[in-house]
């Protein structure tokens, strides 16, 4: 068995992206500990955003579940309501956002909102603030379970825009800045170029024949594909200071 | 608008008199913190619906009311379990009409808060960027395409939002319904502005005095309330800072009971119509765990200087 979930290395894979003093608008589960994680290491200075309404430069002073508990509000910078951290967001104020969801595409097109089965149309919880986040932050990270059924070659609805159908089309759209600069999976992560998919690394043990059955496009690949960095013995010990009980990256 | 003195009442009273089959009811304002349980539970028990639910995150109050028979329509950003994602009665009224059709009018978490802010200020229509390019902007009525006339670009207009009543839960507030709460606040201000009428529910009952000692704290003024009512964990199993932190058990239990649909209706006789009322259910929880969530590391804010 491994030292590391596939969970925490994706974690760590995740904060890796978050370059100190910048801000942050952070999501929940695996996006959060990533924050977290990046704050106690190479980005102490980034601040980070959470859509109820809280502006924290700190982890939060305990185990979470969701951002409005009692510990991540604690000892905030700033408490406010969804009308203020939007319009940060719709300001141009937020260099990063993170969204996960049930289904990618090589676009980097997200779904939250319903999914096409043999059985029939499965409706999901829907956007939350993933659609603002895709749309307003200058970057985007996607961060989600590597299967086929998720890695698709088209989402069967867009809820938060990617790069839409390639270059060109967010500005067609009417979206000004942003689109996905990552995807991290449980097997790998992808950069976009020209708008695509693009593999970059592969995560320690995993095969591109691996990555490839599990990926719902025909696969495009960075000149040199690199090997994900596990995540470090003082990175596993802060990822699981918040979440103690494995609760989000089991 | 009520007058001061008819402020004050008991739960049930409160949500007979304000809430009404029909009405757009806001409530789980913000977010994933400060939902008003008791008062949602209390219009499950009195079965006032059909009603259309306005929220940006609501967790599992929605998915309760739907449960229940009692949504026609939701407005929101998101309805689910925010522990554990699906929320499986909301799921089986769209996917098969149980128990009964639900209609869903899909926004993002800014663009309701924008639909709100117009309808507090009076406007018919709110200008966003987002959610442009997403699929919820095709054949939503709420949402337009428009030109911005001074600068050419493409935007939404954003339909105005009016809720008839708004279910919020806060801290404290005074007899004359001025309500104060701390915390992150999602759409609160917004939605007590935007409603006809306004339900306060809050930990504490306070004088006055406390009230004025603080002014910045004043989340809904008087002028907006209707009926005010002191509800001890009236907002439990969601968090409410300085008073007791997220069950995240409850929620998870929650999940399991409702993955099919019998299960899901014991689950209410168990939790919501079986208990009398929120006092019952305060019981059926027990001493012990309201204890192992009532706030343990006491942080109190630096006094400020409100004198003259």
């Amino acid at each position: 068995m491994s030292a590391y979930t596939p969970g925490e290395i994706m974690v760590s894979a995740a904060a890796r992206q978050i370059q100190d003093r910048e801000v942050v608008f952070v999501g929940m589960r695996l996006p959060l500990l990533a924050f977290m994680l990046a704050k106690e290491t190479h980005a102490p200075n980034a601040v980070g955003l959470f859509e109820n309404g809280v502006l924290r430069d700190q982890p939060a002073q305990g185990p979470i579940i969701t951002m409005g508990d009692t510990p991540n509000q604690s000892r905030a910078l700033k408490v406010c309501g969804l009308d203020e951290v939007m319009s940060l967001l719709s300001g141009g104020r937020v260099d990063l956002g993170f969204i996960g969801g049930a289904q990618v595409d090589q676009w980097g097109n997200v779904n939250t909102h319903q999914v096409d089965t043999p059985k029939g149309q499965v409706r999901l919880p829907g956007s939350g603030g993933g659609a603002d986040i895709a749309c307003l932050a200058g970057r985007l990270l996607i961060i989600m379970n590597h299967e086929l059924r998720r890695l698709v070659p088209r989402v069967d609805y867009i809820t938060s825009p990617g790069w839409g159908e390639g270059p060109g089309w967010r500005e067609s759209q009417g979206l000004n800045r942003g689109g996905p600069a990552a995807l991290i999976t449980s097997l790998g992560v992808f950069t976009f170029v020209q708008g695509r998919a693009t593999l970059a690394s592969l995560h320690p043990g995993v095969g591109l024949e691996q990555v490839a059955a599990q990926t719902g496009w025909e696969l495009t690949t960075a000149p040199q594909v690199e090997t994900t960095p596990e995540p470090t013995t003082k990175e596993l010990e802060i990822i699981r200071r918040f979440d103690p009980h494995r609760f989000w990256t089991a | 608008m009520a007058k001061p003195s008819d402020k004050v009442c008991d739960l049930p009273d409160a949500v007979a008199r304000l809430v009404r089959p029909g009405d757009a009811v806001a409530l789980s304002c913000g977010l994933e913190g400060m939902i008003p349980y008791a008062a949602a539970h209390e219009l499950i028990r009195q079965k006032i619906g059909p009603l259309t639910l306005i929220a940006p995150i609501s967790n599992i109050s929605f998915d309760q009311i739907i449960a229940a028979g009692l949504a026609q329509r939701v407005v929101a950003a998101w309805v689910g379990n925010v522990s554990t994602g699906i929320g499986y009665n909301f799921r089986r009224a769209v996917e098969q009409s149980r128990p009964r059709p639900l209609e869903v009018i899909d926004h993002s978490n800014f663009s309701i808060t924008l639909a709100l802010e117009a309808g507090a200020r009076g406007l018919p229509m709110a200008v966003g960027r987002s959610p442009l390019g997403s699929d919820m902007v095709r054949d939503n009525p709420h949402f337009k395409k428009i030109t911005c006339p001074h600068s050419g670009q493409e935007l939404l207009a954003i339909k105005a939002l009016n809720p008839e009543v708004a279910l919020i839960h806060v801290q404290r507030a005074d007899a004359q319904g001025n309500g104060q709460g701390w915390g992150a606040t999602g759409f609160t201000r917004q939605a007590a502005m935007a409603s006809k009428r306004v339900l306060l529910t809050c930990e504490e009952l306070v004088d006055s005095e406390v009230i004025r000692r603080d002014p910045d704290r004043t989340l809904v003024p008087g002028i907006l309330v209707d009926a005010v009512c002191e509800v001890p964990w009236g907002a439990h199993p969601a968090p409410v800072q300085g008073y007791y932190d997220l069950d995240n058990q409850f929620y998870l239990d929650y999940a399991a009971a409702t993955r099919d649909e019998g299960s899901a209706q014991q689950w209410l006789a168990e939790w919501i119509t079986g208990p009398g009322g929120r006092a019952d259910y305060l019981a059926k929880l027990g001493s012990d765990r309201l204890c192992g969530l009532a706030t343990q590391h006491s942080l109190p804010t630096a006094p400020v200087e409100y004198g003259w």
